[in-house]
């Protein structure tokens, strides 16, 4: 190899080294500047276009969507910045040939590091966040959520209460707030995606695997869910909503709707020939398709 | 032999000579040719021809979602319609027009080779592209319609089952036979790349978009064969009764999407390196400075190149059973080679004399476009965001924006190129009104689909009910679309307009490498005469000896010897 | 040729370290064997340039200071105009309709494969012309 790695040398020329200075101290100026601004502004940091949402995971994920922001705005910022600055300062002007410098070996350093170090900033904040959410905490409410194309049916195993809905009739599943909610999600026939957006959470309802994830909602309201993950003709409709109420009101739902929901669920399993209320393997039948 | 101008390196069989250059023409010419320049163009043509396809799908798709509760296609058709827009622009445009298009012009003129290592199969390369493409689109003709399982075909649903009918043989029959186009095209380019450069071109003077074609070929040999693979168990699933992929006789449906995305994501790389090269030339051009950073620049590409086998599962961090950190912690280092690729293009611009021409603004255009594609990248390398925004807008914003800066980026190589392959410029006033089509509509268009995503709106859905702000969402992204549309408009008119009407000359652009010195369009076999070759940037060395990089602090004191080195001729 | 290899090799050694360090982390078979095989793949040619590199002398294009006469010389055979390429695509195009329509479009796919095999070959002993 004939080229060799070398530092350029620091200061080609005095009014370089000032022209450099100068420049480093504006540069410095203008990234300082949204900094000062979310200090400044204290603990309303920005959304960034998301919301806290109702579980206790839903917020930490929105804390970490938060960082993520902070991070890509101060970097996309300074990025664009350096771009425009290059784009507009350094217009051609004459037929001059700029000086052919090719290596900056500190300088290329600095930006290798740097998202390095970015990296793993991010990486250790996800982790925290992640951890907690894959946790299985112990909990007494649990709710088997069973996709098929193209709805849904909840079941409370024990309480015997079964939510169904298909299409244009969106299942309500039930569940109280400020408990660990237990979800086994399951698939009887394709892969779909049980998403709720209150939540800023979704998982996939893949056939012949349990999914399992605890829910702690800290809210009281109704939300809407909807599948994610394409399933077929029909999968723009395959939507349903989430009620979260209080542990009394769950309570009292439960009971009136045990009998109504049984006849229900007797109904729909003939419809659908889905046995088992628990399938962890897929208890696809023809019937579906 | 000896009827040309004596050049050292071309050679062919003798007695054959004359043949070769009055040889057929017409359809016959295009049917037979084995020039690398003959079947680029053909490929060229034919990608563009599949942008043009998969944006008029893609406008369909806009206008069905411009209200919600919208009726325009039905449930049916709009799941054809997204599949198939995917399809095309994945499989038959970005792709072969990275590794295809003008990498099969450019690669050998770049590096000094006669043609491409293996001409026949790279004409072999092209027709099975071609009938690839026929297959995969015929599937709008047969009864049931094309295929209609997204883009990725996810088992369980892609079988024979939940998708009967031929749409979607169809599609796997044309991803198979472009496939091998895409395997064949790997072999040839590695195979230039390491036995056909030029004296004194060594692996560290190969121009960047070579190098990054290079890495391109690699990435296709390891991903392409399992893609491969994994579409022969499909279809041995659909027709032959076996259970890979399904439950009932105890298949494993995640192994579809592992098999997909262990291509898939290298996939996304094979489609953005080609134009990160097109696009360093272009910027390193059109500033009148080398490539800032070369060395690192090369490093970074290979570590990219490496980093993305190792980061597929994260298509798959909502499925519940892959390892999230270690496929979180790999994609999220993937930012740090992109990023020192970001530093070097925006050090190449630093005190250059950069000027604007249609192929620098398209250059910046991807350099913010893709910017914001990054950055949007990185959240969903973190699994708690990416189960926040998986299969909502938010990620189809993301790729929109890596996508379109890829567009931006192909745009900018056919402008700088355009006038090497063809001998005439294009008229830089539409090609300016293209760009800021192109620019505009693309923000317009994706940004609004972020917050789209970020409001809860899922992907692939046909329809939507009325909510807050999706549908005014929605529309804005529309109108991006159409914009964008305007901007391919322009695009055509440009070439009518500009058809034969500006003589480009060898060098119009006072470029860097071996391309531009050779005549536009280029000979048969590419080179009358070479220059020495001592950096990266031949022509320019040649062109003006007293301005060769200045990587060492002591380098001006050899470039009395650079000039004496005139070139053979 | 030293470069290549070290290209190649790296690569190879980098998903052969991956492949480890998955299978030990998530013991996960289809990609743990599809990163394995990637590291083959890059092992083979690597290796295989990387044992001619010490075996040859620097070539003209590996030669930092080459000056264009070291190049010349035939570089190879190319071939000037052939149908067979397009005659073998269109085999292979018919075979992948057989896929979908029936069995029957083998017939011509194969033959044309097969015309195509012996009059590509036959056209690369003659040295790649008709």
């Amino acid at each position: 190899m004939s080229k060799v790695f070398s530092v350029e040398p620091p200061a080609l020329s005095p009014q370089g080294d000032s022209d450099r200075s100068r420049r480093w101290r504006r540069v410095r100026r203008i990234v300082a500047l949204p900094i000062a601004a979310l200090a400044l502004a204290g603990c309303t940091v920005p959304t960034f276009g998301a919301s806290p949402g109702a579980t206790t995971s839903s917020r930490s994920t929105y804390h970490l969507w938060q960082g993520f922001s902070i991070g890509a705005v101060i970097v996309g910022g300074f990025t664009t910045l350096l771009i425009l600055w290059a784009v507009f300062k350094y217009r051609r002007k004459s037929d001059r040939i700029p000086k052919q410098s090719q290596y900056h070996i500190p300088l290329e350093m600095t930006y290798t590091i740097v998202p390095v170090i970015i990296v793993l900033g991010l990486f250790a904040a996800t982790m925290v966040v992640e951890n907690k959410e894959v946790a299985n905490p112990k909990t007494n409410v649990t709710i088997n959520v069973n996709a098929f194309q193209w709805g849904w049916k909840f079941t409370y195993p024990g309480q015997n209460v079964v939510v169904v809905g298909q299409t244009t009739q969106d299942p309500v599943m039930v569940m109280p707030v400020n408990t660990n909610v237990h979800i086994n999600l399951t698939s009887s026939d394709v892969i779909h995606g049980f998403y709720v957006h209150a939540f800023n959470f979704s998982r996939y309802a893949l056939p012949g695997v349990l999914n399992q994830f605890t829910l702690r909602a800290v809210n009281t309201g109704t939300f809407d869910g909807q599948c994610t993950q394409l399933c077929g003709l029909y999968h723009s409709l395959m939507v349903f909503r989430v009620k979260v109420v209080s542990q009394s009101e769950y309570a009292a739902w439960l009971t009136s709707n045990a009998s109504v929901s049984a006849a229900l669920a007797a109904q729909a399993a003939t419809k659908q020939q889905t046995s088992s209320n628990v399938p962890t393997r897929s208890t696809k039948s023809e019937g579906n398709n | 032999m000896t009827d040309v101008l004596d050049p050292p390196i071309a050679t062919e069989h003798d007695d054959h000579d004359h043949e070769e250059h009055h040889g057929p023409t017409g359809i016959l010419k295009w049917m037979t040719s084995t020039d690398h320049k003959v079947i680029g163009m053909s490929y060229t043509v034919t990608a563009v021809i599949m942008m043009v396809i998969g944006g008029a799908l893609a406008e369909v798709i806009r206008a069905q979602l411009t209200t919600s509760n919208n009726s325009l296609v039905s449930f049916a058709q709009y799941n054809e319609l997204f599949t198939m827009h995917g399809s095309v622009m994945i499989y038959l445009f970005v792709g072969p027009f990275a590794f295809g298009a003008l990498a099969n012009i450019i690669v050998p003129i770049q590096i000094g080779a006669p043609d491409m290592a293996f001409p026949r199969l790279n004409a072999l390369s092209y027709w099975l592209y071609l009938t690839g493409s026929i297959t995969m689109l015929s599937g709008f003709f047969v009864a049931g319609g094309a295929a209609n399982f997204g883009w990725v075909a996810y088992a369980p649903l892609s079988n024979s089952i939940n998708t009967p009918g031929a749409g979607a043989d169809l599609w796997i029959g044309g991803l198979l036979l472009t496939g091998f186009s895409a395997i064949f095209t790997g072999v040839n380019l590695c195979a230039t790349i390491f036995y056909l450069r030029a004296p004194g071109m060594t692996m560290f003077r190969m121009p960047i978009f070579t190098w990054n074609l290079l890495i391109t070929a690699i990435l296709i040999l390891l991903a392409f064969p399992v893609l491969t693979a994994g579409l022969i168990m499909l279809y041995c699933d659909r027709h032959f009764g076996t259970h890979i992929f399904s439950v009932q006789g105890g298949g494993v449906p995640v192994l579809w999407q592992h098999i997909f995305w262990f291509w898939g994501h290298p996939e996304v790389y094979i489609l953005a390196l080609p134009f990160f090269g097109m696009v360093t030339e272009i910027i390193a051009v059109f500033s009148r400075k080398p490539v800032f950073g070369y060395k690192g620049m090369v490093f970074a590409t290979l570590s990219i190149g490496a980093l993305s086998l190792g980061v597929w599962a994260h298509h798959m961090f909502t499925t519940g059973v892959v390892l999230l950190p270690f496929f979180s912690i790999m994609s999220l280092l993937i930012a740090v080679p992109t990023g020192i690729k970001m530093f070097n293009w925006i050090g190449t611009m630093w005190r250059g004399e950069v000027w604007f021409s249609t192929a620098m603004l398209m250059a910046v255009g991807f350099l913010i476009t893709f910017l914001i594609g990054g950055l949007t990248g990185i959240y969903l390398a973190s699994p708690p965001l990416d189960f926040f925004t998986h299969d909502t807008y938010f990620v189809v914003a993301h790729f929109h924006s890596i996508v379109m800066a890829l567009v931006l980026g192909a745009m900018g190589g056919l402008y700088y190129w355009g006038p090497k392959i063809t001998g005439y410029l294009l008229n830089e006033t539409i090609g300016k009104v293209q760009f800021w089509f192109l620019f505009i509509g693309t923000q317009v268009f994706t940004l609004p689909m972020y917050l789209l995503g970020l409001r809860g709106m899922p992907r692939r859905v046909a329809t939507y009910a009325l909510h807050p702000g999706w549908q005014f969402l929605n529309q804005v992204s529309t109108v991006g679309a159409i914009l964008i549309g305007i901007s391919t408009v322009a695009f055509m008119v440009n070439i009518v307009y500009s058809w034969k009407k500006y003589p480009a000359g060898d060098n119009p652009w006072d470029a860097h490498t071996l391309e531009w010195f050779t005549t536009s369009p280029p000979p048969h076999h590419n080179f009358y005469r070479l220059p020495q070759i001592r950096s990266e940037r031949p022509t320019w060395d040649y062109n003006h000896p007293g301005h060769t990089a200045a990587e060492h602090g002591h380098h001006h004191e050899h470039q009395g010897e650079h000039h004496d080195e005139v070139p053979v001729a | 040729m030293r470069t290549e290899a070290k290209v190649l090799l790296s690569l190879g050694l980098f998903f052969g370290v991956m492949s480890v360090v998955y299978w030990n982390w998530g013991h996960e078979n289809a990609g743990s064997v599809m990163m394995f095989a990637g590291m083959l793949l890059c092992f083979v040619p690597g290796s295989y340039y990387y044992w001619w590199s010490r075996r040859m002398r620097a070539r003209p294009e590996d030669d930092p200071n080459a000056t264009q006469a070291q190049g010349a010389g035939v570089v190879g055979a190319f071939p000037g105009t052939s149908i067979w390429p397009f005659t073998l695509g269109m085999g292979a195009f018919f075979v992948v309709l057989a896929l979908v329509f029936g069995i029957w479009f083998l017939i011509p796919g194969l033959g044309l494969v097969v015309w195509a095999l012996f009059g590509g070959t036959a056209e690369g002993r003659r040295g790649g012309t008709h």
